[in-house]
């Protein structure tokens, strides 16, 4: 009995904890996956770093409000919001409809296309499609690219890092076997030790890869891919009871936009303009 | 609580269950086999077969599992001349590296029980056997082995069930047994507290099933005529 009474306070807690903190937003957490060079990763010394970093030190800033970075695992990182461990996500992640069931985002802050990758010499690299794969646009040039690209794939491993657009792709369009990782740096490992054919994701933190001694050997084939269910951009996740804070950081992201330092930070992390 | 998620997820999370069984399976025997060899080793007074043994337990029982099956699985694969070499053809393998990381942990652990259990075997009763004209092989089967089982067997069933719940980790290196299943489902649900009762409660199942059945192993060493 004793046991159940433990076990009930201990889910009470649990629940109520969601609802502890409203309102007063002069002190933001942001959580972030710090596994996604370059948006957001540990560097050398162990300190969280990337685009967002910055960029959510700037739109605190101007939102006249503390903030204090939260890591967390993302396949864990929509959960943890809902619960309050954190106020924000910031980490890469896509707008999408998916998603917007079970938090709501702020306005986009970057874009970027999805993209395949696989290792130098490989067939894939020789495979020739349409520069740009719009899924918003249903014509038959579109299904057509998916095919191409489909019937290259066919039965090979493909890699993807767990609960990404990137899987919902691959889980509607392709006929592959799907090899699905906790985090990109171990998909980025399996990929240049050809323990799988072909990776499927953004193609900033590919880029980032490639330019590290182990990621040399890696390159990019295939279109962009953007549009559809791989959603309207790069948004920070915030839950669906704080129109407030969302309203706070739609407001700061339209001046960081338009003053320019969406642009720099971009260059800086990606070396393009990602800015919406 | 979402009881109906809870339900249809149970019919998705018990697709890893031959994945999870396999491995266990697989990985028991092997390092079932090559624990016997390597207590033997280490009981043994040549310091050439007892020190080997003795440092490969040392490093197992001392290293984390997660961090062995990082090693094996990442590790390995970073030097070229391995991924050139004939043994890529199975450390490509996520299973292989799985069973492999597994096996290995399991040996040293064993390999301490048994030894545990032979030298639980007071020397009067060997004594006892060679004054009756006992041969080595007869004392080893007539004495040694019935109470090195004996004493063994408890600890080795706990074994098992550690064995049951480590098989977890190997998710990370892409194989989608009952905890690999269940992390997909909740990042796609959102809901960690009833998916992960529902995974629980399955290796629960898994876990009662294995102390049943080395109750009944016991009971059978202990009145029966092993």
């Amino acid at each position: 009995m004793r046991i159940i009474k433990v076990f009930t306070t201990l889910l009470i807690t649990l629940s109520l904890s969601s609802f502890a903190l409203a309102g007063d937003w002069s002190k933001i957490r942001v959580g972030t996956e710090g596994a996604y060079e370059p948006w957001n990763y540990t560097n050398a010394a162990g300190e969280l770093v990337g685009a967002e970093l910055d960029l959510a030190r700037d739109l605190c800033a101007r939102m006249g409000a503390d903030c204090e970075f939260v890591q967390q695992d993302w396949d864990g990182i929509i959960p943890a919001l809902v619960q309050g461990k954190y106020d924000v996500i910031m980490a890469g992640m896509s707008i999408t409809e998916e998603r917007m069931k079970t938090i709501s985002f702020s306005s986009a802050y970057m874009t970027e296309p999805a993209k395949m990758s696989t290792i130098k010499g490989s067939p894939l690299t020789t495979l020739s499609t349409a520069k740009n794969l719009n899924l918003d646009d249903d014509s038959a040039a579109t299904k057509g690219t998916i095919g191409t690209l489909n019937a290259a794939l066919k039965g090979l491993r493909l890699g993807v890092t767990a609960a990404t657009i990137h899987e919902d792709f691959a889980n509607t369009y392709l006929d592959v076997d799907l090899k699905i990782y906790p985090t990109q740096d171990e998909m980025n490992l399996d990929l240049s030790a050809g323990r799988i054919d072909a990776a499927l994701s953004d193609s900033g933190t590919i880029e980032a890869y490639m330019g590290t001694p182990s990621g040399a050997n890696v390159t990019f084939f295939g279109p962009n891919i953007f549009g559809g269910l791989l959603g309207e951009g790069v948004g920070a996740g915030i839950r669906q009871g704080d129109s407030d804070l969302k309203a706070m950081f739609d407001k700061a992201i339209a001046e960081a936009a338009a003053d320019g330092t969406i642009s720099r930070i971009s260059m800086q992390y990606f070396g393009k303009d990602l800015a919406p | 609580m979402r009881f109906e998620l809870m339900y249809e997820s149970f019919f998705e999370i018990i697709k890893g269950v031959p994945l999870t069984l396999e491995v266990v399976f697989l990985s028991t025997i092997f390092g079932l086999v090559l624990a016997v060899g390597v207590a033997l080793m280490r009981v043994s007074k040549n310091k050439f077969f007892s020190n080997p043994a003795y440092y490969f337990i040392y490093t197992i029982r001392g290293t984390p599992l997660l961090l062995q099956l990082f090693f094996i699985y990442y590790g390995l694969a970073q030097f070229t001349f391995i991924r050139e070499s004939f043994l890529w053809y199975v450390l490509e393998s996520p299973l292989f590296c799985g069973i492999l990381t597994l096996t290995l942990s399991t040996a040293a652990y064993s390999a301490e029980i048994i030894r545990g259990g032979m030298q639980s075997v007071s020397p009067g009763y060997i004594e006892a056997g060679s004054s009756m004209g006992m041969s080595k092989m007869l004392r080893l089967r007539k004495i040694i082995l019935p109470i090195t089982i004996r004493q063994a067997l408890p600890a080795y069933g706990n074994e098992l069930i550690l064995m049951v719940k480590a098989t977890s980790l190997i998710s990370i290196v892409t194989l989608m047994e009952i905890t690999g299943i269940a992390r997909t489902i909740i990042s796609k649900t959102y809901a960690p507290v009833e998916i992960f009762i529902v995974a629980g409660s399955i290796y629960l199942f898994i876990n009662f099933v294995i102390t049943r059945f080395i109750k009944y192993a016991e009971h059978k060493v202990n009145h029966g005529s092993i």
